[in-house]
């Protein structure tokens, strides 16, 4: 029922390399992704008209950029972004190429998220803070984030399983994983249970991706009653 | 001492400009209890948010302790705010931290040593009774407890003034008479001058020393809150602590009779019986009646017929079966 092709896969280890590939592509990128994303989310947030510190030509501009790179499609960015690749690891080809193209698709889109996690922090908790003599920077810090925790969490997990989504197409310019095999072995040589196959693990991973993101996320959640 | 003078605020709004308070004036004196009441809409929660400048005014100025608020800077301003403490109807806990950790939050920001923190913050919970309940979460208490803790966390820093806006809004008579006690108790022994936010008379009445009425962005009376009872000048006072003067229930426009209940007998078959018994309907325009182990307090306004003889019947009647009652003049 299953091809020889399919065999040699799993017996040479190729298969669960890819595996491993794509869940580590993804959460590193994701990971990186972060580190821009999440300051860029929350000045978009704080310098918000209805922000904690409006500030409106910032708030504008990086709301143009993240708009721009947002609106991009995916395939699109990544032959754009070819020579930035090179730039940041020497390479535009493989898996730390592909890193470098998620980093920059995920951190606009994380931007988003985050900014709207910490505008859904309820604005007589912020007031408070500030009647209790609160500077900014701690009100970011010790307010904003905190309260904002599990919907930061949730967004985390959504951002996470779309950069998984992105990671498929690592195939395009050499890089591996799970997306690279559905494509080199199951699509070009017409093997379709090896695309089967792919497509199951990738809904695996997806799955236990969600699964731990969201339990992590009801658990450091207290508002809910326990 | 709080100072407000010539305060003028104004909001820009994409309809129009809206004057939320204009031309205030007033002072608030150390030790004391301050109420301001108003309607909804009527200003109150923007001029308590410009004693800490949560709220910039436009013109006029806020003075505290001498200092002239709007003369500060960023920094010292929030220095300033560390020594008022402030409570809200809707509580605004820190819902991601144990009430603990809620009456540390201040003591973090003011950098009080952790040790001391602790321990204030442990003091603060005995005094609110809620020390048992440190290592809960907002979301596993009840209103009455929020507010307790909030009031904790407002007083961390051992603020002089303590600014509350509806704080009892949104709870119960009896947790709404807890709280109140809670309030008058700090400012008794810990000399916290505290400033009450309400549209409820009742809440006036009960721990107020002094009280401003605010209607539609003006202060329309202010005084002692025993003078201001007694005596309503304004129109507004007087629909706020009687307010039945104003009602449009009538259409007869008949006597008005004040039946009062103060535990001698159970009002339910008064107004019944009097009905029955003269054959004379009455307008019942306003009853605020307590049933305590059976026994009525609390007062019932009634509007007589127009009719000179059914009134007179009503009010014989009254002479006979219900001794405590009074003709309102109006
Ligand atoms: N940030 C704002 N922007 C625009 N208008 C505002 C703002 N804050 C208050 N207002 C307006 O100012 C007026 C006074 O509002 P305020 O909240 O002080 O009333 P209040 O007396 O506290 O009423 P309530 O009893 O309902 O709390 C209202 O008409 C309100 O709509
Ligand atoms: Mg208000």
């Amino acid at each position: 029922m299953f091809s020889d092709l399919l065999k040699q896969l799993v017996e040479s280890g190729i298969l669960f390399r890819a595996i491993w590939e794509t869940v580590y592509m993804t959460l590193l990128s994701t990971l990186i992704a972060y580190i821009i994303g999440l300051p860029l989310g929350v000045i978009l947030s704080v310098t918000a008209p209805s922000g904690v510190r409006p500030i409106p030509w910032l708030n504008r501009l990086l709301g143009v950029i993240v708009n721009i790179f947002r609106s991009i499609p995916f395939i699109v960015l990544m032959v754009a972004m070819l020579p930035v690749a090179k730039l940041v690891v020497g390479t535009s080809l493989g898996n730390a190429a592909m890193v470098v193209m998620l980093v920059i698709a995920a951190a606009p889109y994380i931007a988003r998220m985050v900014e709207s996690s910490i505008k859904e922090v309820n604005a007589g908790v912020i007031e408070a803070a500030q009647a209790m003599g609160t500077s900014q920077f701690r009100l970011i810090t010790r307010v904003l984030l905190p309260e904002a925790r599990p919907s930061l969490v949730v967004g985390a997990v959504i951002s996470t399983v779309t950069v998984l989504g992105y990671s498929a197409m690592a195939a395009t310019i050499g890089g591996g994983g799970l997306g690279a095999i559905a494509i080199t072995w199951g699509y070009q040589r017409s093997k379709e249970d090896i695309t089967w196959v792919c497509v199951i693990l990738i809904v695996i991973v997806v799955q236990v991706m969600q699964e731990v993101g969201m339990r992590i996320a009801r658990r450091i959640d207290k508002r809910a009653r326990q | 001492m709080i100072e407000i003078k010539a305060l003028t605020k104004t909001f820009h709004t994409r309809t129009g400009t809206l004057t939320a308070l204009d031309n205030i004036n007033l002072s608030i004196h150390d030790g004391e209890i301050f109420g301001i009441i108003g309607l909804s809409g009527a200003g109150k929660s923007t001029l308590v948010r410009c004693i800490n400048l949560l709220e910039r005014p436009d013109a006029g100025e806020v003075w505290l302790d001498g200092r002239d608020l709007m003369k500060l800077s960023n920094r010292e301003l929030l220095e300033v705010r560390r020594g008022i403490g402030m409570i809200f109807q809707s509580y605004n806990l820190l819902e991601q931290r144990t009430v603990l950790r809620n009456v540390l939050f201040p003591l973090e920001i003011s950098h009080t040593p952790r040790d001391k923190a602790r321990e204030r913050a442990k003091e603060l919970l005995e005094l609110v009774g809620l020390a048992d309940k440190a290592d809960a979460y907002p979301s596993q208490l009840s209103g009455g407890q929020k507010q307790r803790v909030a009031i904790a966390r407002a007083l961390a820093t051992q603020p002089r003034y303590l600014l509350c806006d509806e704080a009892t809004s949104a709870l119960d008579p009896n947790t709404t008479a807890s709280i109140l006690e809670l309030l008058q108790v700090i400012n008794r022994t810990m000399g916290v001058t505290i400033v009450v936010i309400t549209h409820e008379m009742a809440v006036i009445d009960k721990i107020c020393h002094r009280v401003a009425v605010i209607d539609k962005s003006h202060i329309v009376e202010m005084g002692a809150v025993n003078e201001v009872f007694a005596n309503p000048q304004s129109d507004i006072a007087r629909e706020l602590i009687l307010p039945h003067v104003k009602t449009t229930a009538s259409v007869r426009g008949g006597p008005r009779v004040r039946l009062v209940f103060n535990g001698e007998s159970s009002y339910s078959p008064v107004v019944s019986n009097l009905v029955l018994e003269c054959g004379v309907p009455v307008n019942i325009l306003f009853a605020d009646t307590k049933d305590l182990d059976g026994k009525a307090f609390g007062h019932i306004l009634l509007e007589l017929p127009d009719d000179p003889r059914q009134s007179g019947r009503v009010i014989a009647w009254l002479d006979r079966n219900h001794p405590s009652y009074s003709l309102e003049v109006q």
